[in-house]
Formats: C-alpha cells, sequence, structure tokens
C-alpha cells in the first residue's frame, strides 16, 4: 500500500527534476541538429540541398543570388549539410525560438567565393 | 434496452483519434465497432514524388515513437532488393537506436496507463525516466524522437567510445530507477484493481485473432520477430518476454519487463560492437524487385512490402504496422466489460492510431 512512500520521501530532499523554462534553460547538447545556416559567401549555389531535402524547404536561385530556407517547414534531418559539397551548411545546437510570425531565413550572396583557376594550386 | 455511445474520436485517454462504436447494456459492453480513417496523410503514395533516399524520412513520420524502426526496416527492404551488405557496426548501431525507441516508448505507455487509471504520480514519474532516455538520443543522434540516423546503406551518425560509456552508465542509473516503480506496478491496490481480469484474451483468440506483440505475448504466445536474427539481434542472448494471463495487468507486465529486457540488449550490443565502417555508398540506385520485410516494433510486428521498377522511384510501399492487427483482439476484449474500463483496456493495446492510417 505504501509502496511510493520511498520515492516521495526521496523527492522532498532531491533536487527539483524540472525547470522554469523559459527564464532557466537547459544547456544544448553538442552536434544536436538545431537551425540551419548557410555560409553564403562560400556557397556555390549549386542547389543539391534544394534538391535533396525531404520537405521542400530550401529555395536557391542562381539568377538573384539566393539561398532561403523555411525555418518552420525544416524537419531538421540534416541531410542537406551531409550532401553539400563545399559544405557551407551547417546546423547550430540551439533550437529554434518560438516567434509570433514567420520569418523566412533569406540570404544574398555578394561577392561569392573565388573562383579557382587552373594554375592557382602553384 | 440497449445504448449506443461513441468513444472517442476525440476523448480523455488518447490524443489519438480512436473512434469505438459502443453498444451498452446497463453498464456493460456487449459490442463495438471501430472506426478509423481520422488521420488518413496518404504517406505511402509519396513514393510517386519522392525518390528512395527521401522516403526515409517520410517512412520515419509514419510513427512519431518508433519512427527509428520504420526507417531501419524501409531500409532493409530497399538494401534486401539491391542486393547491399551494410557494415557489421551499422547493424549493432541500428539495433542500439531502436532498443533506445523501444525503451522510450514503453515508458510513455505506462505512464499513459497511469494517466488513465487516474494515478497521476506514476505517469509522472514514468515520464521523468523517459526524459534520461531522450536525452541519450539527443545527444547522439542529434534529435529526440524522429532521430533520423538511418540512410539506405548504414547508419548516419556514430557512436564515440566516450557516449557508450554514458549510455552504460544511463542504463544502469534507469534500471535503478526502474526499481523504484516496479514495487508501485506488481503490488499497489490500485493498479491491479484497473488491471488485473480486465480485457481478457485467451492464447487461443489472440492467436487466432492474429495479435502481434505485447497483446500476443501478454497472452500466453511466444513470438518475437527479434527472434528471427534480423539485424545484430542474431548476435544478441534473449528470450520473448511471455506473461499467460492475458489481461491488461499482463500485458502491462510484458512491456515493464521488456524494459529491462532492451537495457540487457543494448548492453550486450555495447559490448560486442565491432570496429569498422559506418555505411557503404549507394550510387544511383535503381531497384528492380519486390521484398517484404519484418521487424519488431514496441507494439508488436511490422511489416513493409516494397516494389520496385527498375527506376529511382518506387512502385510501391505497402506498411502493415501492428496496431492494425490488434484492433480485432481489442473487439474481442470489449465485451464484458464496464464502460469505465474501456479506457484501460483500449489503451492496454497500446493503440497509435496515426500508425495504423498513415
Amino acid at each position: 500500500m505504501f509502496d511510493m512512500t520511498r520515492t516521495i520521501i526521496a523527492n522532498f530532499f532531491s533536487k527539483a527534476h524540472t525547470r522554469l523554462y523559459p527564464l532557466q534553460t537547459r544547456e544544448p547538447f553538442p552536434n544536436v541538429r538545431g537551425n540551419l545556416f548557410n555560409n553564403i559567401e562560400e556557397c556555390i549555389l549549386c542547389g543539391m540541398c534544394q534538391k535533396r531535402c525531404p520537405s521542400q524547404c530550401i529555395t536557391v536561385d542562381k539568377e538573384s543570388q539566393t539561398w532561403q530556407v523555411d525555418p518552420y517547414a525544416c524537419v531538421y534531418c540534416g541531410v542537406c549539410v551531409e550532401h553539400c559539397p563545399v559544405h557551407c551548411l551547417f546546423m547550430e545546437s540551439p533550437y529554434r525560438k518560438p516567434a509570433a510570425e514567420k520569418v523566412m531565413n533569406r540570404l544574398v550572396q555578394v561577392q561569392g567565393p573565388a573562383k579557382k583557376t587552373k594554375g592557382a594550386a602553384q | 434496452m440497449s445504448t449506443i455511445i461513441p468513444f472517442g474520436p476525440q476523448h480523455p485517454v488518447l490524443p489519438e483519434p480512436l473512434h469505438l462504436k459502443i453498444t451498452l447494456k446497463d453498464e456493460i459492453v456487449t459490442d463495438a465497432i471501430p472506426m478509423l480513417g481520422y488521420v488518413h496523410r496518404g504517406l505511402e503514395t509519396l513514393v510517386s514524388i519522392k525518390d528512395l533516399d527521401q522516403m526515409v524520412q517520410v517512412v520515419e513520420r509514419v510513427c512519431g515513437i518508433c519512427s527509428c524502426i520504420h526507417a531501419h526496416t524501409y531500409c532493409m527492404c530497399v538494401e534486401g532488393i539491391l542486393g547491399i551488405e551494410i557494415p557489421k557496426r551499422a547493424e549493432f548501431l541500428r539495433i542500439i537506436w531502436s532498443e533506445l525507441h523501444r525503451m522510450h516508448s514503453h515508458l510513455l505507455w505506462l505512464g499513459l496507463l497511469a494517466d488513465a487509471f487516474g494515478m497521476e504520480s506514476l505517469f509522472m514519474h514514468c515520464w521523468r525516466i523517459r526524459e534520461r532516455v531522450m536525452d541519450v538520443m539527443e545527444a547522439t543522434a542529434g534529435n529526440r524522437v524522429i532521430i533520423s540516423i538511418n540512410k539506405v546503406g548504414g547508419v548516419r551518425r556514430d557512436l564515440s567510445p566516450d557516449q557508450l560509456r554514458w549510455i552504460a552508465q544511463v542504463l544502469d542509473e534507469l534500471e535503478r530507477e526502474l526499481d523504484a516503480i516496479k514495487p508501485v506496478l506488481t503490488n499497489d491496490y490500485t493498479v491491479k484493481k484497473r488491471t488485473v481480469g480486465v480485457g481478457v484474451l485467451t492464447k487461443e483468440q489472440a492467436y487466432e485473432l492474429g495479435a502481434v506483440g505485447p497483446t500476443l505475448r501478454g497472452s500466453g504466445v511466444a513470438q518475437d520477430v527479434r527472434m528471427t536474427g534480423y539485424g545484430a539481434y542474431k548476435f544478441i542472448d534473449f528470450e520473448p518476454v511471455v506473461e499467460k494471463d492475458g489481461d491488461s495487468y499482463a500485458r502491462t507486465m510484458v512491456r515493464f519487463r521488456e524494459l529491462y529486457q532492451a537495457i540487457d540488449i543494448v548492453r550486450q550490443l555495447i559490448r560486442k560492437l565491432p570496429d569498422g565502417e559506418l555505411s557503404v555508398k549507394v550510387k544511383a540506385a535503381k531497384p528492380e524487385g519486390e521484398i517484404v520485410c519484418r521487424s519488431e516494433q514496441p507494439r508488436g510486428e511490422l511489416l513493409y512490402y516494397v516494389k520496385g521498377n527498375g527506376s529511382k522511384f518506387l512502385e510501391r510501399v505497402r506498411i502493415r504496422t501492428p496496431t492494425f492487427a490488434n484492433v480485432p483482439p481489442l473487439l474481442a476484449m470489449l465485451p464484458g466489460i464496464e464502460m469505465a474500463d474501456v479506457p484501460v483496456v483500449a489503451l492496454s493495446i497500446d493503440p497509435c492510431i496515426s500508425c495504423t492510417e498513415r
């Protein structure tokens, strides 16, 4: 009948298992698939991420040199990061914060990556 | 005079739209008719627009709770058609994450059951313990529930020796915490009063109606797809957990003992984890042929039928989920019980309606 008594007494003297979110937040684990970012100046706008994305949340436009992700459609699977040929895509640990308005993450390339010429290696 | 009461689609025990038309005579259930189809999403049809690799992320979303096992079974099917043999380390890692999924699914269900018969404190304790498993998944795979670590040809993430040591440590703590709630589940008057002798499914009924998973094993049939030795299960020693009584309490105990079994399996896997590659390269795969693969989900046997037609899109993916097989046994359990016991009995098969309707 008093099977939970030990647990109840232990709970009185132990630390709380919950925290006062959002005042107190937990440190994210490293390598967690959080927000998706693009180091746009290194991006070659090849569109591989757009092609591989299972939720069609990435739009790459070569003409206007823009790369856009819809963080509300992203499923945080990390497939785009793995398929990026120049490794300019990365996912940061903190999760997307709740927001009252949906804002797209749109990046415009200004200069772009330095073009490799044949003799560059020498 | 008989009364017909709609149980669902919105009701207090399940967030999912399980709808039963229940015929009552006074307080006693005489008949139940299931009504399904509220959350049909047509995921199987997506094969025509999502290619082979993208379908991994689609099938993971058939069911949130056992996403890893869905992706694992799908990958097994595609690898089977293509004739790919994945590295041994990848097989072990897949099963480690699958068993972690089984743990968090069973703990979630135990909490929901406690909530259904009104034992709020046990519900909170189960979900607190579950958070440990969720933390392991978040730290190792990157996400909490839909962990997306399977891909055709292997796995996408590795476990470092430090992480393996940490997982073993967490499993020890988990076992201690399960020991603490064990007397409540096994002895407590509140739990026994609501579950013992309620919703009895005999061994013959379970077998004839095609029950699967803990529902079948709770009725005394030792059938577990993991015993067929798919993936890395062939390297692991374990016996299916069986209870003989066939009531809601037996099904609860099967799931509770499976938690210990899952801890033991993960320990064995960590001990025997071989070194090697994580995946093999699968380039421009165009599978042709058909295949059927089975695996054991927390809720029971999962069956995938995959047909390829020589293009990068599959022709057909057919999924039979365990809850679909467990609905007829549920209908056999209901007649003769009181209306107040229907939520607990319905929950005792661990229904996942979004799985069933896909």
